[in-house]
């Protein structure tokens, strides 16, 4: 019993020498590429936002979400009147693909729905959440 | 049909409360008019966006707001003199979309007129629209009130002549409203020049109402809800005792007050739009006045949508607001503030609920 324990105390030891950099060592070019991917990302949601192909009928998102306002990303999940349960924010997106656009709903994990919900984060980057003033 | 019910009633009531207010003693109310039989209202539908998918078919959504915005105006007890269009009509300015608005407009049993919205403008600058429904800007004057109708859309010569390789595409750079490529609103010279002859042959003690699409104040640029050369307007209508402007473009209940001049906006029958207040990221001067109305709820696509009923009687504007599916605002002019103010919401203990709400 005292051994096995004592090798299990061992092991993690080396496990942490292995490791070749502390997880707050990130390197700058760490830093860069992970925000060029998102920048990427959120350069495709603003077209994707802007697009009035996105839908059937020309609308685009913009017309009502200028700068993807009255979005709130950050509170979501939550209770969504018009579907009547608790969604994340993916599904809201798609209330919206499919009325005011009339256009078909995106998968979950589709690369346009990813990119939808990053620009509407990074619109919504250090804005104060003030209910009713938005 | 219930909401025609609800909004006529209201209408009545709201009709009560104005009747009220001539029993103040008569010095505070100054009456433009010898005879109250010479009082009128008019109504104010704006900004409809009708947008043209292909063929026969319109956006769906946009036609019923502006069908049905004719069709409650077509009941209105008692009959306004007239109504005015405020602008954007069209989404994309082209003839498919300015001719069904007109045709739906047609449906209208009161004499009609119109403001120039850029949606109507970028595509052929308003030669079309010209033809539909007369000049670009003009006057009129109506028992005693100067009416001015100003196209206050226009901008730089370099954005809107040289800029654009095709008038479709300057249409779409000025039509998104957070777009960074498009340009501020502005008068110009050409009609300010104009404004000011028209303005010299009015006596200073006429009401005078100014009918715009863009605010003629800055409010925020970010989304053009500006105009460029809003101080040499407002340093024209200075010297006039009673001065109002009622402007579209902006899809929300604002008011405010410069100077002499009171500054109302009018809703939208398209959709609504959240408040400029939520960006920091750029220079804003939100009007200290405005009261942000109950925001929208998608479930229902008319919210935050309406048109408004004005009542000039005393030659300030006071503007009744139906909102379909929230309720309904008054913005009146108080005449001891000399303001317009929405008193029913002015304290931040009487905001309803879904002004709490996001």
């Amino acid at each position: 019993m005292k051994s096995s324990k004592y090798s299990l105390i061992v092991l993690s030891v080396i496990t942490l020498h292995a490791a070749a950099t502390r997880a707050d060592e990130f390197t700058p070019d760490d830093e860069q590429r992970w925000q060029q991917q998102f920048m990427d990302s959120v350069k495709q949601g603003r077209e994707l936002w802007t697009s009035p192909t996105l839908g059937s009928n020309g609308v685009a998102c913009a017309q009502c979400h200028p700068n993807a306002a009255n979005t709130h990303p950050e509170t979501y999940p939550k209770f969504q009147k018009q579907i009547g349960k608790v969604i994340p924010l993916w599904e809201m997106v798609n209330w919206c693909l499919r009325n005011p656009l009339e256009g078909q709903p995106l998968a979950a994990d589709d690369p346009k729905m990813v990119a939808i919900q990053a620009y509407v984060t990074y619109e919504r980057r250090g804005v104060k959440l003030e209910p009713g003033k938005h | 049909m219930k909401n025609i019910n609800r909004s006529r009633r209201q209408f009545l009531k709201t009709g009560g409360a104005l009747a009220l207010g001539s029993t103040l003693p008569i010095s505070l109310v100054e009456l433009a008019f010898a005879e109250p039989s010479q009082n009128f209202s008019f109504a104010y539908i704006s900004d409809a966006h009708i947008q043209h998918i292909k063929g026969a078919r319109f956006v769906r959504n946009w036609d019923m707001g502006l069908k049905r915005a004719v069709a409650e105006a077509n009941l209105l007890t008692p009959k306004p003199d007239f109504v005015m269009f405020g602008g954007d009509l069209a989404q994309l300015g082209s003839k498919e979309e300015l001719d069904h608005g007109a045709e739906i407009m047609s449906a209208l049993s009161h004499k009609l007129r119109y403001v120039m919205g850029e949606h109507d403008y970028y595509l052929d600058l308003g030669a079309y629209w010209e033809k539909l429904f007369g000049p670009q800007y003009y006057s009129f004057d109506h028992k005693g009130v100067h009416f001015i109708v100003l196209n206050s859309i226009r901008t730089y010569d370099d954005w809107t002549y040289k800029r654009w390789p095709t008038a479709e595409q300057r249409m779409l750079e000025m039509a998104g409203l957070d777009n960074p490529n498009g340009s501020p609103f502005m008068v110009g010279d050409e009609q300010s020049k104009w404004l000011k002859q028209d303005l010299d042959k009015v006596a200073k003690t006429v009401p005078i109402v100014v009918f715009s699409h863009s605010p003629l104040q800055k409010i925020y640029k970010g989304w053009n809800f500006w105009t460029e050369d809003a101080e040499q307007i407002q340093a024209l209508l200075k010297p006039y005792k009673k001065v109002s402007v009622i402007y579209g473009h902006v899809h929300q209940i604002q008011y405010n007050q410069i100077g002499n001049i009171s500054f109302n906006s009018v809703m939208a029958t398209a959709w609504p739009w959240p408040y400029p207040s939520t960006y920091a990221q750029a220079e804003q001067y939100l009007p200290k006045l405005t009261v942000p109305m109950n925001r929208a709820d998608p479930f229902f696509e008319r919210d935050a949508t309406g048109w408004q009923f004005i009542n000039v009687a005393n030659g300030n504007v006071d503007l009744n607001f139906t909102l379909y599916n929230n309720t309904d605002r008054v913005v009146r002019f108080d005449n001891l503030k000399k303001q317009p103010q929405d008193r029913d919401y002015q304290a931040e203990n009487a905001r309803i609920n879904p002004q709490r709400h996001y």
